[in-house]
């Protein structure tokens, strides 16, 4: 996040800085609220089943935060997730091993991203027509594949092996290579060459093509890697849940996407970054656990969902807004006014 | 927790006290310290009291749900426990787990759930079971080997019996047929289905064909769809079966204003008060469901039984289930409400649920 490595003014970074850290104030206030007010909320137990709820929302967010830094958008993860989930269990019941299954579903993973890739990157089709395709087919293929059945007889070892605690916590293992797989996102997004150049083409495509970045390669990559990592989120469900089924994860997507946003990226492309990101995903599971452990009813938590989400849209762009307003009052400043693209 | 909070609690005790009175079942066992005119349910010992039970049906605000929850919440009235219904707003199969994760984390005594999924909540049960809580399942199933209960409605040999008979009469015995269920994966659905398919094997259904089997997820809009669907696809149907009360409404009502009521006939599993004014209207002959109050009702006071070490969820094992009064557990932890009530314009209005 250190603003001078990104070769942008220093100014965006500290408007955005601020979402970034006004979200991971908020997660704070959530915490010591809900410590204070919600009984069994400051327990080991519950962040050890909170953690198991936020792996698959945080690990497609990781990749889905550098789509939508972009300007495209991936609504074909959950999906892909699904279709994941079924060709697991269908190989399973087929009689291959899971040793070998997994490292072919996430391939499968990457196979689906790419067809997205070549549809966004490719035909330079808008990313939301095209995933909202992929989102009805993807779904549509995981129902070929397993039907109306669920696969379940997986070993103990591998549906244990996926809830367990790293030893003397109540820690899930998975938050490990979650972890570093968000510090390689994180390195990748705001200290390469890589990483800058999906800003400036989140900005302004044309003016990313005119200095010299790829833009349709890094885009067709990025979905790429976008459904790998479903595919792998996918097993991981498949494992957590011990239970393969074509509707696995239906509407996870919209958690996913709503995590990127209220975490301070923006929708139009171009900025955010990955703490925010992270941030955002655990405050959104965090409030709905706690108010769920308050025994606050299903439907205001998805009142509560809908209305994050739409804070965390209007937020920075009536902020945005607000500032450019500001601005223009001062008649100094020209040069930035265009930058901004709010 | 124990603690007579309100007037509420202690007018349930009365009433659990004269219930038992008028149920003869005060057989008083101190043994365990009660005060003897609590609440006695018979069977080896009696119910504690304080007991917190907790529903969490497929999923909340469904009719059929909220009247078996309210059976529940009137045992657990009557044996002066604790009631609580959780659950999500859609029927999908994690999304019971962060649920059970829940009641686990606050100590619920019993747990009564039905299940989305055999499979992907047995996880989350086993965790509740060993944070020390006793797990009831009703309605639909999980694995027998996750939890200690199940209390099932009716056999599903008994469903299709009665669904195959009425869908029989209705289209007079001769003619194409379809299915109209829930979601693909909901066990007891499939089950049903199953055991239609063998009993329209027997020769007095010999003249009846089922072309379909379509599943509406227990989404109204949806079921709606399915039923619009299987007209288009099959302009010679006689008769839908739909065993859920989420399907069987939304079938009347795509009928119930199409060209096709009173032609093409419908029954199913459903609920008086959502079918009333379709048998009234006459695109509904006859439907049939067991009394999901009574369901809910016997659900709670098997997990309070257990809960109470009254009975251990083997088979033989029996108890008194309050105003049902005694049940049997039979193979694979099972309990069996009983037979199915069918519902036609004759009797239709003595039900209200």
């Amino acid at each position: 996040m250190a603003p001078e490595r990104t070769g942008r003014p220093a100014r965006w970074v500290s408007t955005f800085g601020t979402w970034d850290v006004l979200v991971i104030v908020v997660l704070a206030v959530v915490v010591i609220g809900a410590s204070v007010l919600v009984e069994g909320f400051a327990t080991a137990r519950f962040w050890g089943f909170l953690l198991l709820d936020v792996v698959p929302i945080a690990l497609i967010a990781l990749p889905m935060t550098l789509v939508v830094i972009t300007g495209e958008i991936d609504l074909s993860v959950a999906s892909t997730l699904g279709l994941a989930s079924a060709v697991l269990g269908q190989l399973w019941v087929t009689g291959l091993p899971l040793a070998l299954t997994v490292p072919l579903v996430v391939l499968l993973g990457a196979l689906l991203g790419a067809v997205n890739g070549l549809f966004v990157a490719g035909f330079g089709l808008p990313s939301l027509a095209v995933t909202i395709g992929t989102l009805a087919l993807y779904r549509g293929l995981a129902y070929v594949v397993l039907g109306d059945r669920a696969v379940a007889d997986f070993p103990i070892g591998w549906t244990g092996k996926s809830i367990e605690a790293l030893p003397g916590t109540t820690v899930p293992w998975v938050v490990v290579p979650l972890a570093v797989l968000a510090i390689g996102f994180g390195v990748l997004l705001h200290a390469t060459p890589i990483g800058r150049g999906l800003y400036a083409m989140g900005n302004n495509d044309q003016a990313a093509t005119f200095a010299g970045i790829a833009v349709a390669r890094t885009k067709f990559w990025l979905l790429v890697v976008t459904g790998a990592v479903a595919a792998l989120a996918g097993v991981f469900w498949t494992m957590r849940y011990a239970s393969a089924r074509a509707d696995n994860g239906a509407g996870l997507e919209l958690s996913v996407v709503a995590a990127v946003l209220l975490g301070g990226v923006s929708i139009f492309g171009g900025r955010g970054t990955l703490m925010g990101v992270l941030a955002g995903v655990l405050l959104l599971m965090t409030l709905r656990n706690a108010l769920q452990l308050a025994d606050v009813p299903a439907d205001t938590l998805t009142v509560v969902t809908g209305t994050l989400l739409i804070i965390s849209v209007v937020g920075p762009n009536a902020a945005g807004m607000l500032r450019a307003r500001m601005r223009r009052r001062r008649p100094a400043a020209p040069p930035v006014a265009g930058a901004d693209g709010a | 927790m124990t603690v007579m909070r309100s007037r509420g609690v202690r007018v349930a005790a009365a009433a659990a006290t004269l219930t038992a009175l008028l149920l003869g079942a005060g057989c008083a066992s101190d043994d365990d310290g009660t005060p003897s005119g609590g609440s006695s349910a018979g069977g080896g010992g009696s119910i504690k009291e304080g007991l917190s039970v907790a529903f969490l049906p497929k999923q909340v605000n469904n009719p059929y749900f909220t009247v078996a929850d309210n059976g529940g919440k009137a045992a657990v009235q009557e044996f002066k426990g604790e009631y609580k219904e959780v659950g999500p707003s859609e029927a999908s199969a994690s999304s019971q787990v962060s649920y059970l994760n829940t009641l686990t984390q606050q100590g619920s005594d019993v747990i009564v759930v039905s299940a989305n999924d055999p499979n992907a909540i047995c996880g989350a049960v086993n965790q509740a079971r060993q944070g020390g809580a006793k797990v009831v399942t009703f309605d639909s199933d999980t694995n027998p080997d996750c939890r200690d209960l199940f209390v099932n409605q009716v056999t599903g040999q008994g469903i299709a019996e009665n669904q195959v008979k009425l869908i029989s009469d209705a289209i007079g015995g001769q003619g194409k047929i379809a299915i109209l269920s829930a979601t693909a994966n909901a066990t007891n659905q499939n089950a049903w289905i199953e055991l239609m398919k063998a009993e329209l094997k027997k020769p007095e259904y010999s003249g009846i064909q089922l072309v379909a089997t379509v599943y509406g997820d227990d989404k109204d809009e949806k079921s709606f769809q399915e039923t619009q669907g299987l007209l288009s696809a099959h302009p010679d149907l006689k008769g839908i079966v739909s065993p859920t009360t989420v399907g069987v409404a939304a079938a009347a009502r795509y009928l119930s204003g199409s060209r096709y009521k009173g032609k093409v006939a419908l029954t199913g599993l459903g609920t008086p008060n959502q079918m009333r004014e379709f048998v009234k209207n006459g695109t509904v002959q006859s439907f049939a469901l067991w009394n999901p109050a009574d369901l809910g009702y016997l659900a709670a006071y098997a997990g309070a039984a257990l809960a109470s070490g009254m009975i251990t969820g083997k088979e033989g094992d029996t108890f008194t289930a309050g105003k049902l009064g005694e049940y049997t557990v039979g193979a694979d932890g099972v309990v069996v409400l009983g037979p199915p009530t069918v519902f036609d314009a004759s009797n239709i209005d003595q039900f209200d649920f």
